[in-house]
């Protein structure tokens, strides 16, 4: 049931793709309409979808960070400890 | 010691005794009994807090089981995870197995529920010692070594522990158990600290654990997952609380094991790094050291128990059932192995806190409390790295093992299948804790120690701040995911010092020191063996003419006076022989009369 499930949304997707960009346009706009009386710096109440933002610079940061560290020469063929 | 208290950690080794005894049909009820014993005894204690197993060795009194609200809630979580292990593992037929892993587990119990240094140390030990069985139980030359390496790093920590507790009873008299004054550290405190540190693989310690955790047996790196750095999280909670060092290291900890575990090709290697990362959390959370902190820490190595377990225990599905654990060598498996595939997915969104699951609750608490104790670069780090958690085990990693591109071989495809009704049964149980630990919070918020501060996760904004993380968390991913695919390769770690340092070891033995010794041995043999043949021969011929003539001359003089004398006074006539033997008598009897 499952597989038949994943492979219909497959077949469709671009439709799911679409339906997550508007999922996450609804988040954001959702996300100004929450009280941010609850926020610890002015950062996050005065930049719309801060969180947003810090997500998506978040993963970035990660991917590229780990992706230029492993380069760096941190990643190594796997027999190394081998010879 | 009172006669109800039994010591949990004594029904698990009585267990592993009786264990290779018990076979047959009896062998499965047997293996779900001792651990369900186990629970409840668990849950008996912690409605009797108190102090029990009070015990006077030498000078000292052990205490054996200090059970508080601390102690409780770390029990608790500790018996679960036994239970679901062994129900994980019961189709393994290899008993030892079994038996170090309760081993385990009654070590990890013992640690929790000790008072002192001593029982501390005493269990600290049974749990190294047990693990490294479980990882040598793969029986392959990688993980010899690796089990090698493991037992190595856990007896330096072990050793520092004990130099830090023996200093401290040298410098206070005390080997209590308690929290250490962490405001003016002495040596001690240092040195206790990164023993215990180190089995939370906290940096520059930590290279032990993917290493380890990667190459144990299925079933072992469920146990492992579980205990030994939750443990050392409990050891930490209860002797450096508020120690502010912690803080750094956590925060360390956290982004490193999380782009580490981005670098990863090795799904069970990945895992390990992922524990680094969310033991970091709690490592910050104990750095903190306020009420509402240590509860996160609690909380959030109660949940990581579960989803961490979760985890393994679906990585150890893949790798029982396809023998690979390389994501160069998995994907699209979804459309063999669909159940597997959901309780990755639960326990990958369980750790990445998606809302409704265990991380949610736990996780945010420690952040939280970082905000609130003013520390917003360790609130803003831990968010950071949450993203970046949801990356590596929410999205990466399902999506490279079960979906994206499929290059498993064809072996690896045609033996791909779900796992035994047990182990689904054990992932079902943490999948269901996984989820219910996210929707019923009293649960778990009445265990935790500190009863004084409330928390409440399910706030709008706290909502809408954690969806708008992971939403585009998952955007970034589906922008950059072709920056983030997983190569062949392994990713060189501080282990790289002692890996490298032994070989350096090895070679400086096997090279200048092998040849100094050749050296001295060739010599010895040139003109050392010469000079003793010279001076043996000196000292020979010495003993020949020199003290021997000495002693021979002195001989051959005696023998010649001898022959001499019996020349002149025995002729062979009786009457000359009777005339000197007369003329000596009167001479000896004249001599006599007139003296």
């Amino acid at each position: 049931m499952i597989i038949q499930l994943i492979d219909y949304l497959r077949a469709r997707l671009q439709t799911v793709i679409y339906c997550c960009y508007g999922i996450m346009t609804f988040i954001v706009i959702w996300s100004l309409s929450v009280d941010t009386h609850h926020a610890h710096t002015w950062a996050e109440k005065m930049i719309p979808g801060f969180w947003a933002l810090f997500g998506l610079a978040s993963c970035a940061v990660v991917i590229m960070v780990a992706r230029w560290y492993g380069n760096s020469g941190i990643q190594v063929r796997e027999d190394y400890y081998d010879k | 010691m009172t006669s109800s208290f039994i010591h949990p950690a004594l029904i698990m080794i009585v267990g592993a005794c009786l264990l290779p005894l018990v076979r047959g049909p009896f062998r499965k009820p047997f293996m779900f009994l001792i651990p369900l014993l186990t629970f409840i005894d668990v849950i008996y204690l912690s409605q009797n807090a108190g102090t029990y197993g009070l015990f006077q060795f030498m000078n000292w009194e052990l205490t054996f089981g200090r059970v508080d609200r601390l102690s409780m809630i770390f029990g608790f979580i500790m018996a679960l995870m036994a239970i679901i292990g062994t129900i994980y593992g019961m189709h393994v037929e290899d008993e030892w197995q079994h038996v170090a892993a309760w081993f385990y587990v009654a070590g990890s119990l013992g640690v929790i529920y000790a008072g002192d240094y001593i029982t501390l140390f005493l269990f600290w030990e049974m749990m190294a010692f047990a693990s490294t069985f479980l990882i040598w139980a793969r029986k392959d030359d990688e993980a010899l070594a690796a089990g090698y390496r493991y037992i190595l790093v856990h007896t330096f920590g072990g050793v520092v522990l004990l130099l830090g507790f023996v200093l401290r009873y040298q410098a206070t008299g005390s080997l209590s158990f308690d929290q250490m004054d962490v405001t003016s550290p002495e040596l001690y405190t240092w040195l206790i600290m990164a023993g215990l540190m180190l089995n939370a693989a906290v940096p520059p310690l930590h290279s032990w654990l993917p290493d380890a955790y990667s190459k144990a047996t299925a079933i072992g790196a469920v146990f492992m997952c579980a205990f030994t750095t939750k443990t050392a999280v409990y050891t930490l909670i209860r002797s450096c609380s508020g120690f502010e060092v912690l803080i750094y290291l956590g925060v360390i900890m956290a982004i490193y094991g999380i782009i580490y575990a981005v670098m990863e090709n090795d799904i069970r290697k990945l895992m390990g790094w992922e524990i680094v990362s969310q033991v970091g959390y709690m490592v910050a959370g104990v750095g903190i050291g306020t009420s509402l902190a240590i509860n996160g820490a609690c909380a959030h190595a109660f949940a990581h128990i579960l989803y961490k377990g979760l985890l393994f225990m679906a990585a150890g599905a893949i790798l029982t059932t396809t023998g690979r654990q390389k994501l160069t060598q998995l994907g699209a498996l979804y459309k063999k192995m669909p159940s597997t595939m959901i309780f990755m997915l639960i326990g990958g969104l369980a750790v990445s806190g998606l809302p409704l699951m265990s991380g949610f609750v736990s996780k945010s608490m420690i952040i939280s409390a970082a905000f609130e104790s003013h520390l917003l670069w360790v609130g803003f780090a831990l968010t950071f790295v949450s993203a970046g958690t949801f990356l590596a085990a929410g999205l990466r990693l399902p999506y490279l093992v079960f979906f994206g591109d499929n290059n498993c071989s064809e072996e690896t495809w045609e033996k791909a299948e779900d796992p035994s009704w047990n182990m689904q049964l054990a992932m079902a149980i943490a999948g269901f804790f996984c989820i219910f630990i996210g929707c019923y919070l009293p649960f778990l918020y009445n265990m935790l120690p500190n009863t004084d501060v409330a928390f409440h996760p399910y706030s709008a904004y706290h909502l809408s701040e954690t969806i708008q993380i992971m939403a585009f968390t998952a955007f970034g991913f589906f922008m950059l995911r072709k920056y983030a695919m997983p190569k062949n390769s392994i990713s060189l770690d501080l282990d790289w010092f002692y890996r490298m340092g032994g070989r350096a070891f090895l070679w400086t033995v096997i090279n200048p020191i092998q040849w100094f010794d050749n050296a001295v041995g060739r010599f010895y043999k040139s003109v050392g063996i010469n000079c003793l043949m010279v001076t043996s021969a000196f000292w020979s011929w010495f003993d020949w003419n020199g003290i021997d003539g000495v002693v021979d001359g002195t001989a051959r003089c005696v023998r010649a006076i001898g022959r001499r004398v019996t020349i002149v006074l025995q002729r062979g006539q009786i009457q000359q022989t009777i005339y000197y033997t007369m003329s000596f008598a009167a001479v000896l009897l004249v001599a006599y009369v007139w003296s």
